[in-house]
């Protein structure tokens, strides 16, 4: 910017250079022309489809270090070994029923640990004495990391469904109760006086400003507890494996079949991704009013 | 509108008898006398500091938590007006004016509200799409929805540019015209207090030290020579002597 100042004193030359000073400029309004805003310290419009990148560029690298036989087959075989092995256990039958088991589990675990998470939160962040009975019970409840209760829960609940349910539940509680109960109580102040001035009652102070104020908040905890179910059901499966994907990996370790390995990581990365997709999209609809950095 | 006007002006809107508001020892409000007839237009004005949102808080009745004592008459509908426009971002402008309020009579009240203030098309409009001036507008029409009797302003106009404020005073003065409500608006700006209102209350050491009556056909003119000698008054009650100018 400076040398074209310095070396062009022209009509164009100022022009060039004055551009951009617009463009900051016209950002301090709300009501900034789309083609000035490229230049701003948004990162502009997000590319297509463009989360998908990044992984299909490691699948390519993947699949051509494999054609050029740089990787060591038994450990890492090539992509096509991965999609045959997987297409065959997927025509056995078992594929199918231990991702079935393992999805069942994880759509359990999230969905009880939602509807806790979330009521509680409310009746902490809602009211004095739900606060005082609940929101230290649960700060204590996250000191433990939630892993270490695999052993007692066990002799609890026995190896069954029961106890992994119950400990997916509470992997995804907590973030959910502590990001929603978040928003709760960090209610603007000035819009709480505007609720007094508009004479709002209690019931809809609650409806119309509190709750929609914590979504927000609420969907931060929401996307946490998604990834937390996956990384509690990966955890339970492969140390305390009857059935599902872990077990079959289990299982495939133990005969050092590393193509099967890499069939259940996979799914469960797409898995991931899926329910991290489907919570962003249901996100953006409902907080279609934010302008923020993503939209 | 009619008849609803006619009942207030009546009546006296606003009665302060003794009225008292301190901060940890500190008295900010002094025991204030004031009475504010129904339909009259009155600025606050005062040096930073000097209790003018105090006061105008304990006439909304926002100051729960404050101590205080005296005797304190307000209408039944007011309507409050804050410096920043306090739009609910996750509600459109139209059920932003609508807060509080339901049914389908509400709802084209609402319309006409926007319309009045010229935001008519914006309904559907989210309010971080909106300029800070009209944001303040859609804020205006929220006030005005309710019909309210008083109508309590806190620099309403403070975040605005120059030239958005010289629009916003034409539009309230008008709308205050039309619907005839009482009127206290807090400012800074001398000159906005005396374009404005009717009557211009300095506030000094908690006390009301300064009551001035504005005898100028509307609407003013901020060249206006006669409104030159308001000015000096006005700044001389604020301590503004002519070689701080
Ligand atoms: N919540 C509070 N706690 C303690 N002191 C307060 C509180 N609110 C106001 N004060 C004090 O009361 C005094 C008057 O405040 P107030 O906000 O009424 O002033 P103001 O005239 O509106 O000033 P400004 O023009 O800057 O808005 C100030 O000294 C302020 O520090
Ligand atoms: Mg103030």
């Amino acid at each position: 910017m400076t040398t074209s100042a310095s070396t062009s004193t022209t009509t164009t030359g100022t022009t060039t250079t004055t551009l951009p000073a617009v463009a900051v400029t016209a950002d301090d309004g709300p009501r900034v022309r789309r083609r000035q805003r490229r230049r701003g310290l948004a990162p502009g419009k997000p590319w297509p489809a463009s989360r998908l990148v990044g992984p299909l560029l490691l699948i390519a690298l993947w699949a051509a270090a494999s054609a050029a036989g740089q990787l060591d087959t038994g450990a890492i075989p090539a992509p096509w070994t991965v999609l045959r092995t997987g297409v065959n256990l997927w025509t056995d039958g078992t594929l199918t029923t231990d991702v079935l088991t393992s999805l069942e589990r994880a759509a359990y675990g999230f969905a009880i640990g939602l509807t806790a998470g979330v009521t509680l939160a409310l009746a902490s962040g809602l009211t004095r004495s739900g606060e005082a009975l609940i929101d230290g019970t649960v700060q204590l409840n996250r000191a433990i990391p939630t892993l270490g209760l695999i052993p007692l829960f066990i002799l609890w609940l026995g190896i069954g469904e029961t106890f992994k349910i119950a400990i997916i539940a509470i992997v995804v509680y907590i973030p959910i109760y502590l990001n929603t109960h978040a928003a709760l109580s960090g209610i603007d102040h000035r819009f709480v006086e505007l609720a007094e001035v508009q004479g709002l009652s209690k019931v809809q102070f609650i409806r119309q400003i509190v709750i929609p104020g914590a979504l927000p908040g609420f969907f931060v905890g929401l996307r946490l507890g998604v990834t937390g179910s996956w990384l509690g059901l990966v955890v339970l499966e492969q140390i305390n494996a009857t059935s599902g994907l872990g077990y079959m990996m289990f299982q495939a370790q133990n005969y050092g079949q590393s193509d099967v390995i890499l069939v259940g990581l996979l799914i469960y990365g797409v898995f991931g991704l899926l329910s991290d997709t489907a919570v962003r999209l249901i996100e953006r609809r409902v907080l279609s009013w934010r302008r923020t950095l993503s939209s | 509108m009619a008849p609803h006007t006619e009942q207030l002006t009546r009546s006296a809107a606003v009665q302060l008898r003794g009225l008292t508001r301190s901060f940890e020892d500190r008295t900010v409000l002094d025991g204030i006398d004031l009475d504010i007839p129904a339909g009259q237009f009155v600025a606050l004005l005062g040096h930073s500091g000097s209790g003018k949102s105090t006061l105008l808080r304990a006439v909304a009745h926002l100051d729960h938590e404050v101590v205080g004592s005296g005797q304190l008459t307000a209408p039944e509908r007011v309507s409050v007006v804050f410096q920043d426009s306090r739009l609910l971002p996750w509600r459109r402008v139209l059920d932003n004016v609508l807060l509080g309020l339901d049914g389908k009579e509400a709802e084209q009240k609402g319309r006409e509200a926007l319309a009045e203030v010229g935001l008519k098309g914006r309904e559907r409009a989210w309010p971080n799409e909106l300029s800070g001036g009209e944001a303040q507008r859609a804020a205006l029409a929220r006030s005005l929805v309710r019909e309210p009797e008083l109508l309590l302003a806190d620099e309403p106009f403070g975040a605005l540019d120059a030239l958005t404020r010289i629009k916003m005073h034409t539009l309230l003065r008008e709308l205050w015209k039309r619907h005839r409500p009482s009127v206290l608006l807090v400012t800074h700006d001398v000159d906005e207090a005396i374009v404005l209102a009717d009557r211009v209350l300095v506030l000094d050491h908690g006390r009301i030290g300064l009551d001035l009556t504005i005898d100028r056909p509307h609407p003013r003119s901020y060249r206006d020579p006669l409104l030159g000698e308001y000015r000096e008054r006005l700044l001389a009650a604020l301590g503004v002597t002519e070689d701080h100018k």
